[in-house]
């Protein structure tokens, strides 16, 4: 993490800030590039460039795709070749290359419309900074989030588009692996629990990291896994309990087969058993495998595995933290 | 031909449409979106900035969700929004295959809000939300004799 703070100050002076004042696109709307770009999209829809079939559907005649306009805005190859546009987005992205932010990759895109460009139709656009990241790691590399929201109006003065843009500008070379996309291929999900009206409770306060104990409250023995009777005094009323988070392996196992794609093998479940008494099945992190004993003290932590499903592990205790 | 904004129904899918990423098809529209950062052209330079090849930029992803969308639809929708989140890259020789479903209507706006996926052999290129708008038809009244 950088602790440039001066740096970073620099950086988050440019929030609010529009980097590119509205600019008019250098040319009109035109039949010409918009058959230039539906043909390298290869898309077929006649409302482009027949005039009379875009009528028959209630339009004036040809339209621009909507997913077009932001080319009627781009500055051409000979500004691109002369380098940046001047002004303060020049000052942003040099700013950025002075942080060794010179790769950059789009992430985002939300585009709404206002109405469809029609021949002759003038567009501008204009783009202020919404958010600056603070430096991230991500597979393709140690970088920065920037979002801005571009404006785009006709020669009417009329918002024909917002965008919401967000790219990462990231250091070259920093990522997790020379094949960037690869290593961001989401593994698979973990399979998902059997949730039930009976142990519900129990799930959701997982996902609220609070690990609890089915207590039966006419007798008050603990239980796990969550039922709806007490197997004590057959009462069917209970009440939680919230788990300290100490407890001890019980028992292990090692997995290596058969191979599930949402985990890592060799894989460690274990039974522990916490302080409060109850046992549950688990994943023990942090630990190898040779290194797991029987009755090895373990403290609880949280798996947000995905956004649906989050699960207690436990990892050893060190013994300075004994 | 357009769909009749009636019969469309919530959980409805749209065929999937498999698109060959060829060098072509990233530098013709990438140049199409007057876009001429040399990552979508120029594959020696793109190594040199960390990506493995050339790959497709955003306007034509978004291109892309726009055609699909109004392919289905056809001729009479009307594209109010795309919003998309960009996950693995577009690279030369992939396929993407374009994946659809209907999330919601509003029967008094006349809008269908699709999920639209475009997915290729590393992951999901696309992901995110589309919404058309299918205007009321004009029906011509019947000429009589």
């Amino acid at each position: 993490m950088s602790t440039d703070t001066s740096y970073e100050e620099r950086l988050q002076a440019f929030v609010g800030r529009e980097v590119i004042a509205r600019r008019k696109g250098q040319d009109a709307v035109n039949q010409a590039m918009i058959r230039h770009w539906v043909e390298a999209m290869l898309d077929d829809n006649p409302i482009y460039t027949d005039a009379e079939a875009a009528r028959a559907t209630g339009r004036n005649g040809v339209v621009a795709p909507v997913t077009m306009t932001q080319a009627w805005t781009m500055r051409g190859l000979k500004a691109h070749l002369a380098g940046t546009g001047g002004g303060a987005m020049s000052e942003l992205l040099a700013l950025l290359d002075e942080g060794g932010y010179t790769s950059v990759v789009a992430t985002d895109s939300d585009f709404e419309f206002h109405r469809e460009l029609e021949i002759g139709d003038e567009v501008d656009a204009d783009e202020v900074v919404a958010a600056i990241s603070e430096e991230k790691a991500t597979g393709l590399g140690i970088g920065r989030f920037v979002t801005t929201v571009r404006t785009y109006r006709d020669q009417h003065d009329r918002v024909v588009a917002v965008q919401n843009w967000r790219t990462l500008r990231f250091k070259p070379g920093t990522g997790r692996s020379a094949k960037p996309a690869e290593e961001e291929k989401p593994r698979a999900l973990r399979p998902r629990p059997a949730i039930n009206l009976d142990n519900q409770f129990w799930f959701d306060a997982a996902k609220e990291h609070r690990l609890v104990i089915q207590r039966c409250a006419d007798c008050g023995q603990l239980r796990h896994p969550p039922g709806p009777a007490c197997p004590h005094c057959q009462s069917f009323d209970w009440d939680t309990l919230e788990a300290s988070g100490e407890g001890t392996v019980y028992s292990y196992i090692v997995a290596h087969h058969p191979p599930h794609p949402a985990f890592e093998y060799p894989l460690l479940i274990a039974v522990v058993e916490l302080a409060e008494g109850t046992r549950l099945t688990t994943n023990l992190v942090g630990v190898e495998p040779a290194d797991v004993t029987i009755g090895m003290p373990v403290r609880l932590e949280w798996l947000d595995a995905d956004p649906d499903l989050t699960l207690p592990v436990f990892r050893p205790v060190t013994e300075q933290e004994q | 031909m357009s769909i009749d904004f009636d019969a469309v129904q919530v959980g409805d899918t749209l065929p999937d449409d498999p698109i060959e990423i060829t060098r072509t098809l990233i530098i013709a529209t990438a140049l199409a979106s007057r876009d001429y950062q040399d990552v979508h052209h120029d594959p020696v330079l793109a190594v040199e900035r960390g990506s493995k090849d050339i790959f497709m930029n955003i306007l034509a992803s978004n291109g892309m969700v726009d055609r699909y969308v109004t392919a289905w639809a056809g001729p009479n929708a009307r594209v109010n929004r795309v919003k998309i989140r960009l996950g693995v890259s577009n690279y030369p020789g992939d396929t993407m295959t374009m994946k659809g479903t209907v999330l919601a209507k509003d029967e008094q706006a006349r809008t269908i809000d699709l999920e639209v996926v475009g997915e290729n052999s590393l992951g999901n290129h696309l992901s995110g939300t589309a919404t058309i708008e299918l205007p009321e038809t004009i029906e011509l009244p019947e000429v009589t004799a």
